[in-house]
């Protein structure tokens, strides 16, 4: 019997059929049959010619060897079983800190479907169009109205490129100036996309250290911030869960410089319909539509970053933007000092369809509730793993709570084992080893979809691993049995990298 | 109130969205040990805004079917309320109803990025088989997850291509890459000490390669072609690769209509190091313009240059073949600023939807689609000769799209087309002056030949209402 078998197989286990067609589903290429297929192509229609008369010669390839032969079904049962491999936010707690998984209504995916909206052309004439430009105006003055800011630019494809979008715009303001600022700020706390974007934008990044409470030092910032500096990039709540509470005070430190302050908006969940960045001094802020609003993760994208800006950079947005005149709504390029196009066309126009629908789904008093049963959340969990798991920071908890495998690691039990045995349990991990100033963190943000019942569940089997890992810390280290793989030796994978399947008989 | 209006707090019902009824509220509060929720938001302090947001809502799921239909009804939209030829980097293609289906999976569909491998195998399997896909379209050896959508690929593949030269500091680019993918190019590179020069085009409405092998020199990162070019034209990528490689530069082939993959020679059969584009085609809906799907394919050596995630084989504590994502020391989360990219995410679900549509068309399947839309354009183009005042602008190679001239103004014939239901194409002056009497038709096989019919007939009424006029 496999190590797997012995752990957690009941009684009779061996009567168990190994080789389930649906559980070894290879890939859709080792089930590929010569002379099969899964669509029926339409004819032309039209009196072909041969294909030398229309294209050059050496412009044609052949036939590509190894693309699938598969028919519909073959291809249905395929994802179908994959599919399954999956551990998903339908089925259970999903508590990924920073990632905010909570519940995607299907109502807003029948509303992107609608055939006018998702069947609309980008580059057809406004005239043709109103209903989507209507879309885009009525989600910006939602966005603008949550967030108090001035205006909001649509476009960015995810929370990263909105980042970037807004990190340029507070170049594109200095530089107008006539200023030369080479740094931006960033504390240690923050996610890995703040430096990478002020990088991508030209600057050089200055860390600044968290204090004991895990928020910034005041004094730090006073001596950081200097004329050099072309903006503080800060996360509120931060990425330890705790809020800013000096935030007006490191607004004015910033703008007394002439820097802006850009709040990464990863965390808008834990306030959103509470108060608004805009008035506590927020000079940009990008949302992740796919947290706070709801959109699918879908596996990894895809997200939408909408960016929110300060009078004062307004000038500086992307182009185009939407606006309205006595004949109705059109898209504008006229805007002399944007900092250009960041990308094709509109923005993520399907995942925006989403987020305003999810919005008009809650109203005011729902995302109101929203922040507070997804703070209230957190913070039952952390009373409920208090007593088993350390808490490097012990500020008040907001929307996320975060652990560390302090208690557990002498016991030769890692955050990474804990994380892995939580899949035996039936959930999916919490963010592991982020934020960074935390040895082996565990960031828990359970969401305000989340109901009692399954936060009862998750703060028994952690109480029940830490159990674990102090009688049999093995059985821990050896986890994950119960899924569909054991686990994945991720270093062979990067030492010697498989990136796609080859037809048989031909060279890596 | 009739509706479940969650403001009445601990008394009324909660919100279908949220869990955490009454009961759950008093017995959570006590368990934490605070009276009111209130209380944990007590480090807001006077941030709390004071008067209600102005929001709409609540709505109940046929209250928002209805607002959304109404915006839906505003629309005129090809194939439903007019017939199109619109294609510049958007083209409109069957999408097997499996596709949507699938994606619809609450297991694909409800999954966060793939970064713990056990539980989320079916979609590393699926982005590794779309890494696959893209390899074998393009001819190259390694592609990765997905980027944004075709614009922002080309800007990271040009990135892409200065980390790997490092010390140079020009990039060539032809003028028949898509306005806007150039425009993106100029955005990013406006902060990062980059000299973009930017090539104009011959007769044929390819890329001018006496002005391209001028250009290029020893400074030069990469040369950049997109084939079929924004004019429509196949315009291939051997010439303009083989003189990026006499001086020591890449050659980056782009990409806007990733059908002609299945037809066109790949990339790397051209001499390619790398190739990006648009993956719309392959199952997106046209959606307004996005979500659409970015990829970026590239020789085994340069792997570890490339932004964006990848998937990649291994095998698990029992030996059994495994998928994971790898290589992730390029990434930001581990990197921070001296990351490839401050890409975070792909576009997993676009990646997983082409995925499915590329194994229902198959070997066959896309080939044969491929074949019917340059049959299909081919047909539209010697159906001009019809018309009086359309000619083809340029006399290269086409696909599914090609340059109309105009003997009228274009902004005219549109509208007057548009006024009788057919959306003629986009034009082209916006964004090349020198050609403001000229437009973009494309044709798939969503267009059937009665679409051309409906085209000359409106065109030719439109003739007989002006004639009046001209007398």
């Amino acid at each position: 019997m496999t190590d797997r078998e012995t752990q957690t197989a009941p009684a009779g286990a061996d009567r168990r059929v190994p080789d389930v067609a649906w559980r070894n589903e290879g890939l859709i290429f080792e089930r590929s049959r010569p002379g099969r297929i899964g669509v029926t192509v339409a004819d032309s229609g039209v009196d072909e010619r041969p294909l030398d008369e229309l294209l050059p010669a050496g412009l044609v390839r052949d036939e590509i060897e190894g693309m699938p032969e598969v028919s519909e079904v073959d291809v249905m049962r395929h994802f179908t079983r994959i599919s399954r491999k999956n551990y998903a936010l339908d089925l259970g707690l999903y508590p990924l800190g920073s990632c905010t998984m909570k519940y995607n209504p299907r109502i807003n995916e029948d509303m992107a479907r609608l055939p006018g909206l998702a069947g609309s052309h980008p580059l057809q004439p406004a005239s043709t169009v109103q209903g989507n430009l209507a879309l885009f105006w009525a989600l910006e003055k939602a966005l603008i109205e949550l967030t108090g800011l001035a205006r909001v630019s649509l476009h960015p494809a995810a929370g990263a490129h909105g980042e970037f979008a807004g990190i340029l715009m507070a170049r594109a303001a200095v530089d107008a100036r006539g200023e030369n600022r080479k740094y931006v700020l960033i504390p240690d706390s923050a996610h890995g996309t703040n430096p990478a974007s002020a990088h991508f934008a030209g600057f050089e990044v200055q860390e600044l250290l968290s204090n004991e409470r895990g928020t910034l030092d005041l004094g730090d910032l006073e001596r950081a911030m200097t004329e050099d500096v072309a903006a503080l990039m800060l996360t509120v709540p931060n990425t330890l869960g705790v809020f800013e509470d000096h935030i007006r005070e490191i607004a004015e430190i910033v703008h007394g410089k002439g820097g802006f302050l850009y709040c990464d908006g990863a965390n808008f969940n834990a306030f959103v319909g509470k108060a608004r960045p805009g008035d506590m001094g927020v000079d940009v802020l990008h949302m992740n539509l796919h947290k706070t609003f709801t959109t699918p993760h879908g596996g990894g994208g895809p997200g939408a970053g909408p960016v929110g800006v300060a009078p004062e950079l307004v000038p500086f947005l992307p182009v185009p933007t939407v606006e309205k005149d006595e004949n109705g709504f059109y898209l504008s390029h006229d805007r002399p000092q944007s900092i250009g196009r960041i990308r094709s066309f509109h923005g993520q126009f399907g995942m925006l369809v989403r987020a305003l629908s999810y919005i008009m789904a809650m109203g005011p008093e729902g995302l109101k509730r929203v922040a507070e049963y997804a703070v209230l959340n957190a913070n039952y969990i952390r009373k409920g793993l208090e007593p088993h798991y350390h808490l490097p920071y012990d500020a008040p908890s907001m929307h996320e709570v975060v652990f560390s495998d302090k208690l557990q690691h002498d016991l030769g039990v890692s955050t990474m084992d804990i994380a892995k045995r939580l899949m035996d349990y039936g959930f999916h991990p919490p963010t592991v080893y982020f934020p960074l100033i935390v040895s082996g963190a565990l960031m828990i943000e359970p969401t305000e979809t989340a109901g009692k019942e399954e936060l009862d569940h998750f703060i028994e089997a952690m109480v029940a691993i830490a159990k674990e890992a102090e009688e049999d810390p093995e059985l821990v280290k050896g986890a994950p049995y119960t899924t569909p793989v054991r686990r994945c030796d991720e270093a062979q994978a990067a030492r010697k990298p498989v990136l796609r399947w080859r037809p048989e008989g031909e060279e890596e | 109130m009739a509706k479940n209006d969650s403001s009445k707090g601990p008394d009324g019902l909660t919100h279908r969205l949220l869990s955490t009824g009454a009961l759950d509220l008093q017995e959570m509060l006590e368990a934490i040990g605070v009276d009111s929720v209130d209380r944990l938001f007590e480090c807001l302090g006077d941030l709390a805004l004071d008067r209600p947001f102005d929001l709409p809502g609540p709505l109940s799921d046929g209250e928002l079917r209805e607002y959304f239909q109404r915006l839906d009804a505003m629309n005129r939209v090809p194939g439903r309320d007019m017939v199109s030829f619109l294609g510049a980097g958007a083209y409109r293609h069957d999408v097997p109803s499996a596709v949507d289906h699938l994606l619809l999976r609450g297991e694909f569909l409800t999954v966060y990025t793939p970064y713990q491998p056990e539980v989320t195998q079916g979609t590393l399997q699926a982005i590794f088989e779309f890494q696959t896909l893209v390899s074998l379209l393009t001819g190259l050896d390694v592609a990765n997850a997905s980027l944004y959508e075709g614009a922002s690929a080309f800007t990271e593949a040009v990135l892409m291509a200065d980390r790997i030269q490092k010390k140079r500091k020009k990039v060539v680019v032809s003028r028949t890459i898509h306005p806007q993918y150039r425009a993106v190019l100029r955005s990013y590179a406006k902060n990062l000490d980059l000299e973009i020069v930017e090539i104009g085009w011959d007769a044929r409405g390819a890329t001018d390669a006496e002005a391209l092998a001028a250009a290029v020199d020893e400074e030069t990162i990469c040369v950049a072609v997109q084939s079929p070019n924004y004019f429509g034209v196949v315009e291939g990528w051997q010439t303009a690769a083989e003189v990026a490689h006499e001086h020591g530069a890449l050659s980056i082939a782009v990409v806007a209509e990733a059908l002609s993959l299945a037809l066109l020679e790949s990339p790397g059969a051209a001499g390619c190091d790398i190739a990006v584009g648009e993956g719309q085609s392959f199952g997106l809906p046209l959606s307004f313009g996005g979500p659409y799907l970015g990829f970026l394919a590239t020789r085994d050596k340069h792997k570890r240059a490339m932004p964006g995630r990848l998937a990649g084989q291994t095998v698990d504590s029992e030996g059994e073949r495994a998928w994971v994502l790898t290589l992730s020391t390029r990434e930001q989360h581990i990197r921070r600023e001296k990351a490839t990219s401050n890409i975070c995410t792909n576009q997993a679900l676009c990646a997983l939807g082409a995925t499915i549509y590329l194994s229902l068309y198959g070997k066959r399947g896309l080939r044969r689609l491929a074949e019917v839309n340059l049959q299909r354009a081919a047909a539209l183009r010697r159906r001009l000769v019809e018309t009086d005042g359309l000619s083809a602008a340029f006399d290269g190679p086409v696909f599914n799209e090609l340059t109309v001239r105009s003997a009228e103004p274009v902004a005219r014939v549109l509208r007057d087309l548009e006024e009788a239901g057919v959306l003629a194409g986009v034009p082209l002056g916006p964004d090349y002056p020198e050609l403001e009497d000229c437009f973009l038709m494309a044709v798939t096989e969503a267009n059937p030949p009665a679409d051309v019919d409906r085209l000359l007939r409106a065109l030719e009424e439109r003739t007989h209402h002006q004639e009046p006029a001209a007398v």
